[in-house]
C-alpha cells in the first residue's frame, strides 16, 4: 500500500465519479448501474476478470465513449455537457498509459515524450530537452532517448509511455493493464514506478488490472467488477478477506465459480451421441 | 444500398471539411508536409518512371501503327504528347498512386488506429486530424501532379525512343509538330485532372485508414477499399473532367 493512503482524506471530493452508469456494446449490456469513485490523492484499483469491461470503464472516464444512462464526472465537471474544447482541456489535466504503450512509431523515444509538450507549449528547445530528459531519467531510460519504439522491449516501451504520460505534470494518471505481458523484472519496475510517481507528483491514480498481487501492493482502494456491476469494494486487505464467492474466486484465481469454467453449451452427452457439431 | 452509399459520401465530405479546417494549422508546420511528399512522391518514383517509360513506348508503337495507315506518322509526337498530357499521364499515375502510396497511407493510418496511437493523441488533447491526417492529405495532393509531370516526360522519351529510334520517324518532325500543336490549355487540362485525382486518391486513403476497424482484418479491408474506390473514382472523375473540357 502506498504511503499516501494515510494522508488521503476520505471526505475530499472525488476526482472521478461514475454514477449509476449503463452502457451496452453491440447490443450486449456491459454496465448496468455501475458506481465507481476515485478519491483525490489516492490510488484506486479497478479489478475484474477479462472481458468484464475494465477498459470500457476507462474509455467512459476519459470521454472516448458516452454512457447510455447515468453520469461520469471528472474534476467536478460532467462529461455529458462538455464540448470538444472542454474535453481536450480536461484531458490536458490527465495522463494515460495504454496497455501496449501506444508510442508513435515514427518518432524517437525523445520525440515521443516531447510530443505533447510541443503540441501544447512553446518552450525553448533547451528547456524542452531538460524536461524530457528529466522524465526519461525518472523512468530509467535517459540513455534510450535516441532509440525508435521498434527497438524497445515491451517493458521499456511502457516506461517510455509512462514518461510521456507524466511530461505535462497531470493531476490524474490512468493506467490500463500496465502489467500485461511483462517479465517479473519489468513488472517490478512498473509497480515501483507507479508508486513512486504517485507519491512524487501527489496525483490521483487509477489502475485497471487483473493482477491481484501487484495491485494489493499499490492500491488504497479497490473495486472488483463482475457482470456489469461492482461486486466488491474496499482496501485490498478487505477484498482478500471477503467471503463473497465472486470475490474469493477472483482473488484466489479459482478456475470455477460464479465465473464458470465452461462456456454455456448444450448437454455434453447428447451432443456427443447425437452427432451434431 | 443507395442510402448507404449516399451516407458514405456524406461522411467522406464531412471528413474533408474537418481536414480542411485543420489545414491552416498543418501548413504552419511545412516540415511534416514535406515529409509526406517524400513518402508519397519520392518513394513512388521508380514505379512511376518505369510505367511511364513502358506506356510511352507502347504509345509509340500503337501510334505509329495507326498513323502510318494514313501516311501521317510524322504526327506521332503530337499524338503521344496529347495522349500523355491529357489522359494517360494523369490517369495511369493516379491508378499507380492509389496502388502504391494510397495503400501505404491507408495501412499506416489503420495500423496507428489499431495500435492506439490515434487514441493516445486524443488522450493527449492533440487532434490526430491536424497532426496525422492533414499533412498526409496535403502531401498527397502536392505529390501527384509532380509524379504526373515526371510520368509525362518519361513517357514522351519512351514514345520518341520507339517512334524515332526504332520506327524511323523523323526526329525534327516528331518534336516540332509536338511544339506547334500542343497548347497551354492541354497542359492545364492534365494539371487540373492530376490535382483532382490527387485530392480524390489521398482523401480516400486517409478516410479509409482513419475509419478502419482496429483489427488486422480491418486494416486489410481498408487497404483493399482504398485501391478499389480510388481507381473507380479516378476513372469517373476523368470522364466528367474530359467531358467538361471538351464542352468548353
Amino acid at each position: 500500500m502506498s504511503d499516501s493512503s494515510s494522508t488521503v482524506d476520505a471526505a475530499s471530493s472525488p476526482v472521478v465519479a461514475v454514477r449509476d452508469v449503463q452502457f451496452s456494446l453491440a447490443g450486449r449490456p456491459v454496465f448496468q448501474g455501475l458506481d465507481v469513485q476515485a478519491r483525490r490523492g489516492a490510488i484506486t484499483a479497478i479489478m475484474g476478470p477479462s472481458g468484464t469491461g475494465k477498459t470500457t470503464l476507462l474509455r467512459l472516464i476519459t470521454g472516448q465513449i458516452e454512457p447510455a444512462a447515468g453520469s461520469v464526472t471528472v474534476f467536478g465537471e460532467s462529461l455529458a455537457t462538455q464540448d470538444r474544447d472542454a474535453r481536450y482541456a480536461m484531458r490536458r489535466r490527465m495522463g494515460m498509459l495504454f496497455q501496449n504503450g501506444a508510442l508513435l512509431t515514427d518518432l524517437t523515444v525523445f520525440e515521443n515524450v516531447a510530443f505533447p509538450v510541443r503540441a501544447h507549449a512553446r518552450l525553448p528547445e533547451s528547456v524542452l530537452r531538460q524536461l524530457v530528459l528529466t522524465k526519461l531519467q525518472a523512468v530509467g531510460l535517459r540513455g534510450a532517448a535516441d532509440l525508435m519504439p521498434a527497438q524497445l522491449s515491451g517493458g521499456m516501451a511502457r516506461r517510455v509511455a509512462l514518461a510521456r504520460a507524466i511530461v505535462m505534470d497531470p493531476e490524474l494518471l490512468i493506467y490500463d493493464e500496465p502489467f500485461v505481458g511483462l517479465d517479473p523484472i519489468s513488472m517490478g519496475v512498473i509497480v515501483r514506478l507507479i508508486g513512486r510517481i504517485h507519491r512524487a507528483l501527489g496525483i490521483t491514480t487509477i489502475v485497471v488490472s487483473h493482477d491481484v498481487a501487484e495491485l494489493a501492493a499499490l492500491a488504497d482502494h479497490s473495486y472488483l467488477l463482475s457482470g456489469g456491476k461492482v461486486v466488491a469494494a474496499g482496501t485490498p486487505a478487505e477484498l482478500a478477506a471477503s467471503a463473497q464467492p465472486a470475490v474469493r474466486q477472483f482473488m484466489a484465481g479459482e478456475a470455477d465459480g460464479p465465473v464458470a469454467f465452461h462456456y454455456p453449451a448444450d448437454d455434453y452427452r447428447a451432443q456427443l451421441l447425437g452427432g451434431r457439431r | 444500398m443507395i442510402v448507404a452509399a449516399l451516407r458514405r459520401v456524406g461522411a467522406v465530405a464531412l471528413f474533408l471539411v474537418r481536414i480542411l479546417a485543420q489545414c491552416p494549422a498543418a501548413l504552419a508546420k511545412p516540415r511534416a508536409i514535406v515529409h509526406q511528399i517524400h513518402n508519397c512522391g519520392a518513394r513512388s518514383l521508380i514505379i512511376i518512371m518505369l510505367s511511364g517509360l513502358f506506356v510511352g513506348m507502347v504509345l509509340g508503337l500503337q501510334g505509329y501503327d495507326l498513323l502510318q495507315r494514313f501516311g501521317s506518322e510524322s504526327a506521332l509526337g503530337v499524338a503521344a504528347a496529347l495522349g500523355l498530357l491529357k489522359e494517360l499521364g494523369p490517369v495511369v499515375t493516379a491508378l499507380l498512386f492509389a496502388g502504391r502510396a494510397g495503400t501505404a497511407l491507408a495501412s499506416e493510418i489503420g495500423l496507428m488506429r489499431a495500435t492506439d496511437q490515434l487514441t493516445a493523441m486524443e488522450m493527449m488533447a492533440v487532434d490526430p486530424v491536424r497532426h496525422v491526417i492533414a499533412p498526409r492529405l496535403l502531401g498527397g495532393i502536392v505529390a501527384l501532379p509532380l509524379l504526373v509531370a515526371i510520368f509525362d516526360v518519361i513517357g514522351l522519351f519512351g514514345a520518341q525512343l520507339v517512334g524515332v529510334g526504332m520506327m524511323g520517324v523523323d526526329a525534327g518532325a516528331f518534336w516540332s509538330q509536338m511544339q506547334a500543336a500542343v497548347e497551354l490549355r492541354d497542359v492545364a487540362e492534365g494539371l487540373t485532372k492530376s490535382l483532382c485525382f490527387g485530392v480524390a486518391c489521398s482523401l480516400v486513403a486517409v478516410y479509409e485508414g482513419f475509419h478502419a476497424e482496429p483489427t488486422a482484418e480491418g486494416v486489410g479491408l481498408a487497404t483493399t477499399r482504398t485501391v478499389v474506390v480510388s481507381s473507380v473514382l479516378t476513372l469517373l472523375i476523368d470522364y466528367l473532367l474530359t467531358a467538361a473540357f471538351l464542352a468548353r
